[in-house]
């Protein structure tokens, strides 16, 4: 479903990515997971088509999409979460959700300016399938409010919801487990599940290494733009050079010598 | 799948406060009919000439001001250059009007054209860009065409164009009926452009007014999206233009200045930006108050400015603003659809 190959993007000298490839597919969570700066939202960003990669290819179902824009890559049937929720602020909680079926929502402007049956269908449509996704979600709060009246757990959800009501093949998100308490950790990894259940090709960047080995298929591990394991949870988190990146590297005698040496020496100065 | 099944998060949805009755009321589906009847009854109440005049005027102002509302309300792009459209408009009918002696009805579908093309001219290259700088560009482009429109000959240069018949040729041309007919044409032209605020494309405006990225993100062209915006909110001025040349039965380019521009503005932010009776009555208090005001002379504009800081002070959002709940008419799922896809 998503094929990454040789991506690379530069800004000014700094290589946010360089070389990274992966894959991800129907029915799977492939899961990003590195350092801060290693280069994951970037990736997604190239993915969807808000950063234009100076170099490598991305093949959504075997199509070149690289440096389309993004709402010609969204009608590929990819949809994301951002790192920070994005929602419409100002409209309400189903408006928001809406949003997902911009895409499939068959309807003209002569419908919408005389209300003709198909209008009224399609309207009822989009305001049923806004519901069943919060349903999926399990949104508790208000619906028909605003979505900035929501508490931020929920806004989330409503953030989910909307990229489900796409009906994407290929979903991107962006560490949905972040600023959310344990209960509601519990319930977005049950979630997880249940979206990987739809059949959807999932790629997803946390943090959180307990949900991340929970419920991945796969663990693709960034380092400097770079990829350095690529595999099942249970091989990349027995991965030297992943524990490296993570916890950074045993120093050897030599090291150690030289480095009491200096100490000793800035100490009787 | 179904959601009952597992440790999935109990779905019991939060009913909102309930609406009051005042609530209920100012979003009835009648609204707008108790509108178009308080409009439909004012000439019972005063009928001089200067009074249907000011009347008409308010509603033609009302249609500039529910078009710029799909631009500004709706897609949040500030258009300070309005009045270009308006311009276009009635120039277009006036000019064939009066120089190839077509009836003013005819002019329609070529001022149709004329005003979307102008929309898109004018939107294509200034759409690319964001906030001040698309509202400086606008500006830039409402003084363009005014200053053609003053030093063109078939404009009639700066004295601009006279003898423009009524909707109708000059017999029936009444001031009465030519209200009348004015409010029938403003009320569907507010309906419409309503419709078009509810529908996929009118949420898809506010979508990016609300977040350009998200919109782009969930499939929103928002390039294209913007320009139609745009080119309805010219189509809307371009229609007003022509009730306007109808109606005075002469326009010249001073009637197509930036305060004109500025004033259509001022009717949306106060009415309450994306809200439509808002709008409506912005238009209505911006066209009306200053007459009103007559009394005061000189002081007239000082008085008025004063009041519309006032306002602006007291209710920030406008006297009207956008309903902040959905009704319970549009949020309700049909029947029989309670159970989680999957």
């Amino acid at each position: 479903m998503l094929r990454v190959e040789d991506l690379r993007l530069s800004f000014g000298g700094v290589r946010a990515l360089d070389g990274l490839g992966f894959e991800a597919a129907p029915g799977e969570i492939v899961s990003l997971i590195g350092p801060n700066g290693a280069g994951k939202t970037s990736a997604f960003n190239c993915v969807t088509g808000f950063y234009r990669p100076t170099g490598g290819r991305v093949l959504v179902d075997g199509t070149d999409v690289t440096g389309r824009r993004p709402s010609a890559i969204a009608a590929l049937g990819v949809s994301r979460t951002f790192q920070n929720p994005r929602l419409f602020k100002e409209l309400s909680v189903l408006d928001n959700v809406r949003s997902g079926t911009h895409l499939w929502l068959r309807q003209n402007v002569f419908d919408a300016l005389l209300h003709t049956p198909r209008f009224k269908r399609g309207e009822r449509e989009a305001t049923d399938e806004a519901h069943r996704w919060l349903d999926f979600v399990g949104l508790r709060g208000d619906r028909a409010g605003l979505v900035r009246g929501l508490p931020y757990g929920e806004q989330r959800r409503v953030e989910i919801a909307r990229a489900l009501a796409r009906r994407p093949r290929l979903l991107l998100l962006d560490e949905p487990a972040a600023g959310l308490n344990h209960g509601e950790k519990a319930e977005l990894l049950d979630l997880l599940g249940r979206i990987r259940d739809l059949g959807a090709a999932v790629a997803l960047i946390e943090h959180d290494m307990g949900l991340v080995m929970e419920v991945s298929q796969r663990v693709v591990v960034l380092n400097f733009g770079r990829g350095i394991a690529d595999g099942p949870p249970g091989a990349v988190r027995r991965d030297p050079a992943v524990i490296e990146a993570y916890l950074g590297r045993d120093a050897d005698e030599a090291e150690l010598a030289a480095a009491r040496e200096e100490v000793r020496g800035a100490g009787t100065d | 799948m179904r959601l009952t099944k597992d440790t999935g998060p109990p779905v019991k949805p939060v009913r909102g406060r309930g609406d009051s009755a005042l609530t209920r009321l100012l979003e009835s589906r009648w609204l707008g009919w108790l509108g178009l009847a308080l409009a439909l009854a004012a000439p019972l109440v005063i009928a001089t000439p200067y009074a249907l005049n000011v009347m008409t005027s308010a509603a033609i102002f009302v249609m500039l001001a529910v078009g710029l509302n799909i631009v500004v309300g709706y897609c949040g792009l500030l258009d300070l250059g309005y009045a270009a459209f308006f311009a276009v408009g009635a120039y277009t009918s006036g000019v064939l009007a009066t120089r190839l002696d077509v009836p003013l009805l005819a002019t329609l579908p070529a001022v149709l054209a004329v005003t979307v093309v102008a929309g898109v001219v004018i939107g294509a290259p200034t759409l690319r860009l964001r906030s001040d700088y698309l509202a400086i560009v606008t500006l830039g482009f409402g003084e363009i065409i005014r200053i053609v429109a003053t030093n063109l000959t078939v404009t009639g240069g700066p004295s601009g164009i006279y003898g423009i018949p009524g909707l109708f040729g000059d017999a029936t041309s009444g001031a009465a009926v030519f209200y009348y007919v004015t409010v029938l044409i403003v009320a569907v032209a507010v309906l419409l452009a309503a419709r078009l605020g509810r529908s996929r494309i009118g949420r898809a405006w506010r979508f990016i007014r609300e977040d350009e990225d998200a919109a782009e993100a969930m499939g929103v062209h928002t390039y294209r999206t913007k320009l139609a915006a745009y080119v309805a909110g010219a189509v809307w001025g371009g229609m007003a233009g022509v009730l306007f040349g109808a109606h005075l039965s002469a326009i010249s380019p001073a009637s197509f200045t930036f305060l004109q521009s500025a004033l259509v503005v001022m009717a949306v932010v106060l009415g309450g930006m994306g809200s439509t009776p808002g709008v409506v009555i912005g238009a209505v208090v911006i066209s009306v108050v200053p007459e009103l005001l007559r009394d005061l002379a000189d002081y007239r504009f000082f008085a008025f400015g004063v009041l519309l800081i006032v306002v602006m002070i007291l209710r920030p959002q406008g006297l009207w603003p956008h309903r902040s709940r959905e009704t319970p008419h549009t949020a309700a799922r049909s029947k029989g659809t309670d159970h989680a896809p999957g």
